[in-house]
């Protein structure tokens, strides 16, 4: 299984702004290695977010989002000590999910 | 300081949550077009939406000129009402798409992320509608593959 995903999360008046540092290769595809094999893409697909339990952002990515994938987003409603998670999972079905309170 | 066995029992919880929630997204299969799509016009079309035009109330953010074309931060945002799907793209990667966002009621149409761009390009923020129309801003971000700043 992946590292752990850092996740701050931070209540303004209603809102929470969450930041999310996953760890993962995000492997493009393209890249070839020293033998001139090309590399396997490796990167992750789909990735959700919630609060308290209830789904509020989901997306899918590319390949071509960065290696150790930052992600920044506001969620609405949300006050000091909700709990905010977040889930991704790649296209080799591995797949992890990071749990953090608004502080 | 949290030990094993309560780290354990959390991840339980977690999953737990959402084997009941059933996250019913990841049931949907992955837009491959999309995501093969080599131009800007071609994925608005394979994410299904009818109309795209430029707009002021969506905007992209970024550097404009990025030293490492590995790590270039993407701001994009609308402040439209009825806004689905957020998308990110850069012109003139292998393929356009860099990702998209499913907007809620719940979550503000504003997303910042790190994209991977081959050489200098134009990027896109695109709002699709609930409606199926699209909106887009674009920028120029220069990337300078030498870091030298030329």
């Amino acid at each position: 299984m992946a590292d752990p995903m850092r996740i701050r999360a931070k209540a303004t008046g209603n809102i929470a702004n969450v930041r999310v540092l996953m760890s993962h290769e995000m492997e493009s595809g393209q890249r070839k290695d020293a033998a001139g094999n090309l590399v396997p893409a490796h990167f992750i697909q789909d990735l959700s977010a919630s609060l308290n339990g209830k789904v509020v952002m989901s997306g899918e990515w590319g390949p071509s989002v960065s290696k150790n994938p930052f992600l920044e987003f506001n969620i609405k409603g949300a006050k000091a000590g909700d709990k905010v998670a977040v889930t991704w999972k790649d296209n080799k079905g591995d797949t992890r999910t990071d749990e953090t309170t608004v502080a | 300081m949290q030990n094993r066995r309560e780290t354990l029992k959390q991840s339980a919880v977690v999953a737990g949550l959402l084997a009941t929630a059933g996250f019913p997204q990841f049931a949907q299969a992955y837009n491959n077009a999309a995501f093969q799509a080599k131009t800007a016009q071609d994925v608005i079309k394979a994410m299904g939406a009818s109309s795209l035009a430029e707009s002021k109330d969506v905007s992209i953010g970024g550097p404009d000129i990025a030293e490492n074309g590995a790590v270039v931060p993407l701001k994009v945002s609308s402040t439209l009402a009825g806004v689905k799907q957020m998308l990110v793209l850069v012109e003139k990667n292998p393929a356009a798409m860099v990702g998209f966002f499913n907007v809620t009621d719940a979550v503000e149409a504003n997303f910042s992320v790190r994209a991977k761009m081959g050489q200098s390009s134009d990027v896109y923020a695109v709002a699709i509608m609930n409606d199926g129309k699209a909106f887009f801003a674009k920028k120029e971000v220069k990337v300078t593959l030498g870091g030298c700043g030329g």
